[in-house]
């Protein structure tokens, strides 16, 4: 029981082969194993959003996927994304509109507006508020963070068109 | 918290998976989107000693349609029913109902397979698919069965499912001629669980009904199809008939109360619901 199981992927384009618990989640893995501590845990249950990474392009509950699913994936943090500038207009609104008080739920957020922003920067305030449903804030009261996203939507419209 | 121990095994076939499941019997849990069931792990109200992955088997992933049905594999993810035009050019009800399913990453995750496997009373897809009298489709080391949805949910979280059984897929049948759907439901935060939910579908003609089914959640263990009050609704919609189709609830629901709301919380929420879907019916589109 609970043999360990070779696994190996990229994370932030890099990659990573390791032996693996199956009980171990795809956040603990990257936080405990890799050391990349911008992924956060909170409530271990799919609930409030904090460990939000990317796997194979979309975003994920990391608590809730284990890092033996991930055996053969693509697999992006924050750290990969704040690297790549992927994200850097986003990460520019979040300060300027002061969207991230503690910063707790702040990676989470950003992974999630991300896919938003880049399926529709279109996205009305009601569709960014249903779209970032799943990650709790319990700083802002999240009218800064909506704040943020719209700018930040309405800047790549802009350059678009 | 962190899930106990467990062993980990991911059939390449569908021999090997029945191979594993007849192994390990009760001890092993099937694992597809994991987004209900790697929650309960961690908080140890389940403990499996194997979890076996079916996301290798891709031949349970996909929608098709045929003349008068719509076929959904059951590790198809909920974002894949989203955004599929067959869905909703051919069974509406489930296109509406799915924004409401849980939030983004967990729709990117979690598949419809799992979730009518699952039963929870308070999720969007068993009472769809009790509203349209789809099929659930369960394979077993001895072959493949469908079960009506209206039979296929039992009590809370239980099922006809066997042990050694897999849901495979679901059937509905597609949208008929003058045949409309609708869909709400009422939570705390968007894509919480349902406080109460209803899914509706009707022949439309003008503002009269024919044929009502209203299936509720989060209201009882099951999907609740509301008899009384669908045949209340039979004919010309106007104020006097939805107040009578709201009384007909009193009858129809029994609801129990839970950690988000009293009883009489969710019979209310229940008519309310009901006013707004069956306008929603009767709308000029």
């Amino acid at each position: 029981m609970d043999k360990a199981v070779q696994v190996s992927m990229s994370v932030n384009s890099e990659a990573v082969n390791r032996t693996v618990e199956p009980r171990q989640s795809l956040a603990d893995f990257i936080r405990n194993e890799l050391e990349l501590t911008g992924t956060h845990v909170g409530c271990e249950h799919g609930v409030c959003g904090a460990c939000t990474v990317r796997l194979d392009g979309q975003i994920v509950r990391g608590c809730l996927t284990l890092a033996v699913q991930a055996d053969g994936c693509t697999v992006e943090t924050i750290e990969g994304l704040t690297e790549s500038g992927e994200i850097a207009d986003l990460q520019n609104a979040f300060v300027t509109r002061n969207a991230a008080q503690c910063g707790f739920c702040t990676p989470g957020m950003l992974l999630t507006a991300a896919e938003l922003l880049a399926a529709d920067p279109g996205a009305s305030r009601e569709e960014i508020r249903k779209h970032i449903s799943g990650n709790y804030c319990r700083c802002t009261g999240y009218q800064a963070v909506v704040d943020a996203i719209e700018s930040t939507a309405r800047n790549r419209l802009g350059e678009a068109s | 918290m962190k899930p106990a121990p467990f062993a980990y095994e991911k059939p390449g076939t569908m021999a090997e998976l029945f191979g594993l499941l007849a192994e390990h019997g009760a001890d092993a849990a099937i694992l597809a989107g994991g987004q209900s069931l790697m929650a309960t792990m961690n908080m140890r109200l389940s403990a499996p000693e194997i979890l076996v992955d079916i996301n290798g088997l891709k031949e349970l992933s996909g929608i098709s349609v045929s003349e008068d049905k719509l076929s959904i594999g059951a590790l198809t993810r909920h974002c894949d029913v989203a955004s599929s035009e067959d869905v909703a050019a051919r069974v509406p009800l489930i296109h509406l109902a799915m924004p409401y399913v849980a939030h983004a990453a967990i729709r990117n995750r979690g598949t419809f397979g799992g979730s009518v496997a699952l039963a929870d009373p308070a999720s969007e897809i068993p009472a769809c698919m009790v509203c349209l009298d789809g099929e659930i489709e369960i394979t077993g080391a001895m072959g493949v069965r469908c079960v009506p949805a209206t039979t296929y949910f039992k009590g809370l979280y239980e099922t006809d499912l066997q042990e050694g059984e897999i849901v495979t897929a679901v059937h509905v049948p597609v949208l008929g001629d003058g045949e409309r759907h609708a869909f709400d439901e009422i939570t705390r935060r968007h894509g919480d669980y349902a406080m109460a939910g209803l899914a509706a579908s009707a022949s439309v003609s003008g503002t009269t009904l024919l044929n009502v089914r209203l299936a509720y959640f989060g209201v009882a263990g099951t999907p609740v199809l509301a008899i009384k009050a669908g045949a209340a609704l039979e004919g010309t919609i106007n104020d006097s008939c939805i107040s009578a189709a709201q009384n007909a609830l009193d009858s129809d629901l029994d609801p129990f109360d839970d950690i988000g709301c009293s009883a009489a919380t969710k019979l209310h929420l229940a008519k309310v619901l009901l006013d707004r879907v069956v306008r929603r019916l009767v709308a000029v589109q």
